[in-house]
């Protein structure tokens, strides 16, 4: 039965596949936002939804699994969404507008929306696939499943291998060197987040991280995997382990959209409607491909979560979803860094301002790129409240201040304070009771006309009288004051 | 320290500005501080030149009249016989509720508590709010919902002495209530306000959050709460409810996520997670800074499920808190002069509260009028006749270009104040009323104590109290004489009254007992009752005994900026000003040390718009333009500027702000709009 031929004002069936970070949202929001539409959520994994981006908080310790749920039980029935759980769809028939499942039946949609998400990329490891399936003694960094896997093998102590530098597999090292586990990170490029990094900053990572207690190996691919035993690398070399993480990325899950005939190039291509070539048909998170996005980050799949519940319900028919500027934000204990934009550019490029600070003692490394005033690109690792200064920057297209060293150092040189070393030093006008307007001048002047010690000067001009905060440098005043007197000229 | 004996001629006093409630002495006609728990012997600026105003030539001395557009001095008898003629002619010709009232915060407990019956009884109005709405509203509609009891600190002040942490979110008291800031001289504090304030200067952590974010900064802080095993299990499981639904919504806000919201770094959020948890005795307070927004609420709600999760409300020694600003905003907003509400914090809308009040008041219930609109909605939706008692709308509303118009398009403007204030200059017909040391009256301090004010020096002659104005209105529209008596100590009694049972109940409190120093803070529901200087302990107020948590989201502010509008505009005070600036402007120490409005600005943001410090620059909003001196500021945020609201025509912050309302509280948007900046 089409949409047309259904009862008026009978809702429009909205079907969601997939219950991850994306279809959670939209479903969320498309209820948030009222509008009469019959919404089918349909997720593979047999539990709730979850927020997978603290699954390195789970792993860390920090979290429980049951903490990191987006919805309760409850949530389905309190929101009249007919969810299914633990459902695999196996086809889309668009002709016939419905999905089938792999139990035979089907379910009509008026619109459907993919958000399939990603699978883990699992490398040609000799030994780490046996049958298709990861070997005893590895798992991938996706799911709350591999979380309860990594987390049931870190017994503290037990060495871990990370299979992986980029963002993930660095966030799941320090969260098991936290929990007490030796940690080596095996990365095939030449420097850590390569992506997102230049070589200089992931130098500077990586000689933090192993002041963490993680040990990076560059520049080398794992060659066999031994359960029990661990990774032989292709440079000969051995890393004992006696567990693995793999978290070498993910590919955008495409194959029911493929299988349906729908355009696919690395992921699902969608407009700025969310659509992809069937009109009925839209596509959000992982699993889609738009122009303005790199895929794999969760604001993206929020922000278009957003829009399509707004086109959906009707709330409103001319949001657009325009891409996501993306910040690359590690969520690591103790390495505090922030990577976005035009990273790459060289200190000596000529048609950008580029500057760069680097401290690898000290783990910290702040690189700056500017194009007319504005950040187009940085890189901030160890100088956490400048990072934040900057992404704002660069979010809010904010004309940056003119004093760019300031601006990476952030607390490290706080603007505009001068340090005065002793009340004597201060300029006259200063003022030093704040809570009655007492300058300095004047109570040089109350001296003069015979006001002594704090009590005479508080008396004279009310100094100290407020909340008493400036009686250290009242005093201090004072006593140079009479200290002066007693000085011969 | 103790308390010396009052030497002969000399009156113990408290301050007439804000709600600290410091205690002076006055003599003749100058004060000096005395020791009392707020103050503690300190006194700031104003309080230390608020004599001033006895005898200044700004002082209104004899009732105006407004005549071929002028004011002329007139007698008592002309101008109230002229106002209640003109108010029985505009209800006869448009009903009831085309008269409105609008009170104050600063109103004695017998003020306020009298205006309220005035309006519901002598005039039949719904139309009944005051400027307490722009003030403490969404802090007290937060905690109607978490504790079931709005008291803005459930604590005595000195409990903050023994902290180990205070957070202090939006408040800046180093400047609006010095001698306050003595009680947190001995906390680790964090302060959270997007400018270095004189308060943020004296942070062991200020975290600085983009205007309008503070609720993403809540959740951020709570997230770290609980992801870094700081949450409180026996607590919530002991004395909360709801804790589930605030972290489901605090779940996806991750510190970093919150970062790129706010500003504020992931790890100064931990770091202020931790801060509070491993102290033994911490404090969460929010002020207007948090809560003068069109979703501020929802994000004073935000704080104190912060508070909850560390386990700080109803603990010895441990709290949260809402400082509140206006000298009486506490008492004021409990005893009727709001929309909403009738004395003892009972709600209008409650049959049982409907039927306790009529009957003191000696009326039908079914006479009483319903709930009416909020002070922004009140003023907008244009009243034919509007009575204003301690209020400058003029300066203090949002949107003063909309407000001015408001208040120009009114038939019958009538305005009771000690100076002639901007609105007062509007009006048609001005009453001068006595002000503080001239008369009897309880105010309640921003700890819930109740304060006796005593009369200390005699009014200028012709000078009347409100509660006689009130009086000879309310005989000229018919009523008893015996119902609105303008002794302060009968109005007192008939409160206790109508507060008895009631939340915020005064049954207990008498003159005696406060003449003799008692320190009483309510609820105090019997005359031999201590007071309750610590609520919570055992309780909340909800039914169940338990506090609420109360799930809310971050949306951001009303007005984000855009290219035509590139910057955000915060407002606050001065330490030389008191609110609109009405009295303090007339202090000639004060307004020597701050004669005139000034914007802090970024030096880069001021050099790109051609400005130097001291250069006059214009700020430009949708809704107006101020004309301001520039002061470069280095430690504000390039994409901010800050202007102190205390001064009137071109200069006057409010011709800025927005007057998006709150859903709950009905507070405008003062924190935050956007705004230009030109050369002016």
């Amino acid at each position: 039965m089409s949409g047309a031929l259904r009862d008026r004002g009978a809702g429009v069936r909205v079907v969601v596949v997939g219950y991850g970070m994306a279809g959670a949202r939209l479903a969320e929001r498309i209820r948030g936002k009222g509008g009469n539409v019959e919404l089918t959520v349909l997720g593979a994994e047999p539990h709730a939804a979850y927020n997978r981006i603290l699954l390195s908080s789970v792993v860390g310790g920090g979290l429980t699994p049951e903490m990191v749920r987006l919805h309760d039980e409850d949530w389905a029935r309190r929101h009249d969404v007919d969810l299914r759980i633990a459902t695999t769809v196996s086809a889309i028939d668009r002709a016939a507008r419905h999905v089938m499942l792999a139990d035979g039946s089907t379910v009509d949609y008026d619109v459907l929306v993919l958000a399939t998400g990603s699978r883990p990329w699992v490398p040609p490891t000799e030994g780490l696939l046996v049958d298709g399936v990861l070997a005893p003694g590895a798992a991938t960094f996706r799911t709350l499943d591999d979380c309860e896997r990594i987390v049931a093998a870190a017994a503290p102590g037990t060495p871990i291998a990370v299979l992986g530098g980029g963002l993930l597999g660095i966030e799941a090292a320090r969260g098991l060197a936290g929990r007490g586990n030796p940690v080596t990170v095996v990365h095939p490029v030449g420097h850590l987040m390569e992506r997102q990094l230049d070589r200089g900053a992931g130098q500077v990572l990586a000689a933090r991280l192993a002041t963490l207690g993680v040990e990076v190996r560059l520049g080398v691919k794992a060659a066999r995997y031994v359960p029990g035993d661990g990774l032989k690398l292709d440079d000969g070399s051995h890393v004992p382990a006696g567990f693995v993480v793999v978290s070498t990325g993910v590919i955008p899950e495409t194959t029911l959209a493929r299988d349906a005939g729908l355009t696919v190039e690395r992921g699902i291509v969608v407009d700025d409607s969310l659509r992809t070539d069937d009109a009925a048909i839209h596509a959000i998170g992982d699993c889609a491909q738009h122009p303005g996005t790199v895929s794999g980050l969760v604001q993206p799949a929020w922000e278009q979560a957003e829009v399509l519940a707004d086109l959906l319900t009707g709330t409103s028919t001319t949001t657009r979803y325009r891409g996501t500027a993306n910040v690359t934000r590690l969520k690591a204990r103790d390495v505090d860094l922030a990577a976005f934009g035009d990273v790459h550019a060289e200190v000596d490029n000529t048609d950008a301002e580029v500057l760069c600070l680097s401290d690898p003692t000290r783990g910290r490394y702040a690189k700056l790129v500017l194009r007319d005033d504005r950040v187009t690109g940085a890189i901030v690792l160890g100088v956490p409240d400048a990072a934040a200064t900057i992404t704002q920057l660069y979010d809010r297209g904010i004309p940056a201040p003119s004093d760019r060293i300031a601006l990476l150092l952030g607390r490290t040189l706080p603007p505009g304070v001068s340090v005065a070393h002793s009340p004597v030093d201060l300029p006259a006008a200063t003022t030093v009771c704040r809570c009655n307007t007492v300058s300095k001048s004047q109570l040089v002047k109350a001296w003069r006309g015979g006001a002594r010690g704090v009590s005479g000067l508080a008396t004279a001009t009310r100094a100290t009288t407020g909340c008493g905060g400036c009686h250290d440098t009242v005093s201090a005043i004072a006593d140079w004051l009479a200290s002066a007197e007693e000085t011969p000229a | 320290m103790t308390i010396a004996t009052p030497r002969t001629g000399t009156t113990d006093t408290h301050c007439p500005y804000c709600a600290l409630q410091c205690g002076m002495r006055i003599a003749g006609k100058t004060v000096e501080p005395r020791d009392f728990p707020t103050n503690r012997g300190g006194l700031c600026q104003k309080g230390w030149t608020s004599a001033a105003l006895l005898d200044s030539p700004g002082r209104l001395t004899e009732p105006l009249v407004r005549v071929n557009g002028r004011l002329r001095p007139t007698t008592w008898d002309h101008a109230l016989d002229l106002v209640a003629d003109r108010l029985v002619e505009l209800q006869a010709a448009h009903g009831r509720d085309a008269v409105a009232v609008f009170g104050g915060g600063g109103l004695t407990n017998e003020k306020a508590y009298q205006l309220g019956k005035f309006a519901r009884v002598a005039l039949g109005t719904s139309r009944i709010d005051y400027n307490g709405r722009f003030c403490m509203s969404s802090a007290a509609a937060a905690g109607m919902k978490a504790f079931g009891m709005d008291r803005g600190m459930p604590f005595p002040v000195e409990d903050l002495r023994r902290a180990d942490a205070v957070l202090l979110v939006g408040g800046n008291p180093a400047e609006t209530m010095p001698p306050f800031v003595q009680h947190l001289r001995d906390a680790e504090l964090v302060v959270v306000d997007p400018r270095r304030s004189a308060t943020a200067e004296k942070a062991a952590l200020h975290l600085q959050p983009a205007p309008g974010t503070d609720l993403a900064l809540a959740l951020g802080i709570l997230h770290a709460v609980v992801a870094d095993g700081h949450l409180r299990h026996d607590y919530l499981a002991a004395r909360t409810t709801g804790f589930d639904d605030v972290w489901r919504i605090a779940a996806a806000w991750w510190p970093e996520r919150a970062e790129r919201v706010t500003g504020v770094a992931a790890g100064d959020q931990r770091a202020a997670a931790a801060l509070l948890a491993r102290a033994a005795n911490a404090f969460v307070l929010t002020a207007r800074g948090t809560e003068q927004h069109a979703r501020g609420t929802d994000m004073v709600s935000a704080w104190i499920n912060l508070a909850l999760a560390l386990g700080l409300p109803g603990r010895q020694g441990s709290g949260f808190g809402c400082l509140t600003g206006q000298g009486n905003g506490q008492g004021g907003r409990e005893h009727g002069q709001k929309a909403d509400q009738l004395p003892g914090y009972r709600r209008l809308d409650d049959p049982a509260a409907r039927a306790h009040v009529a009957a003191v008041w000696g009326v039908d219930p079914e006479s009483l009028p319903a709930p009416g609109v909020s002070a922004y909605e009140l003023l907008d939706e244009g009243p034919r006749g509007l009575l204003v008692f301690g209020s400058n709308i003029a300066v203090s509303a949002p949107h003063a270009n909309r407000t001015t118009r408001s208040l120009s398009e009114v038939d019958l403007l009538v305005v009771a104040d000690v100076v002639l204030s901007e609105t007062a200059a509007m009006a048609d017909v001005v009453l001068p009323v006595t002000q503080w040391a001239e008369e009897d009256g309880t105010l309640t301090n921003l700890e819930g104590r109740v304060l006796l004010r005593r009369r200390a020096v005699r009014p200028p002659e012709n000078v009347w109290t409100d509660l006689e104005v009130l009086h000879g209105l309310a005989v000229r529209l018919g009523q008893p004489p015996a119902r609105f008596p303008v002794e302060a100590e009968a109005v007192f009694d008939e409160l206790r009254r109508a507060s008895a049972g009631g939340l915020a109940d005064y049954s207990g409190v008498t003159y005696d007992r406060l003449r003799d120093g008692e320190a009483l803070h309510w609820p105090v529901p019997a005359v031999d009752h201590p007071g309750t200087p610590r609520a919570f302990l055992d309780r909340f107020a909800h039914a169940d005994g338990l506090a609420r948590f109360v799930p809310v989201d971050h949306s951001g502010p009303a007005e984000p900026p855009d290219d035509e509008f590139p910057l955000q505009a915060t407002t606050g005070r001065v330490l030389q000003h008191y609110q609109s600036g009405a009295q303090t402007r007339l202090v000639p120490e004060l307004a020597a040390a701050v004669p005139e409005v000034h914007v802090e600005v970024h030096p880069d943001a001021a050099a790109r718009a051609g400005l130097a410090d001291g250069d006059l620059a214009a700020v430009v909003s949708r809704r107006g333009t101020v004309r301001a001196r520039v002061r470069c500021v280095a430690t504000i945020r390039v994409d901010l500027v800050f202007l102190p609201f205390h001064f009137p025509g071109s200069g006057s912050a409010n011709l800025l702000t927005n007057p998006e309302l709150d859903p709950t509280s009905r507070m405008p948007e003062f924190k935050v709009c956007a705004v230009r900046l030109e050369v002016a």
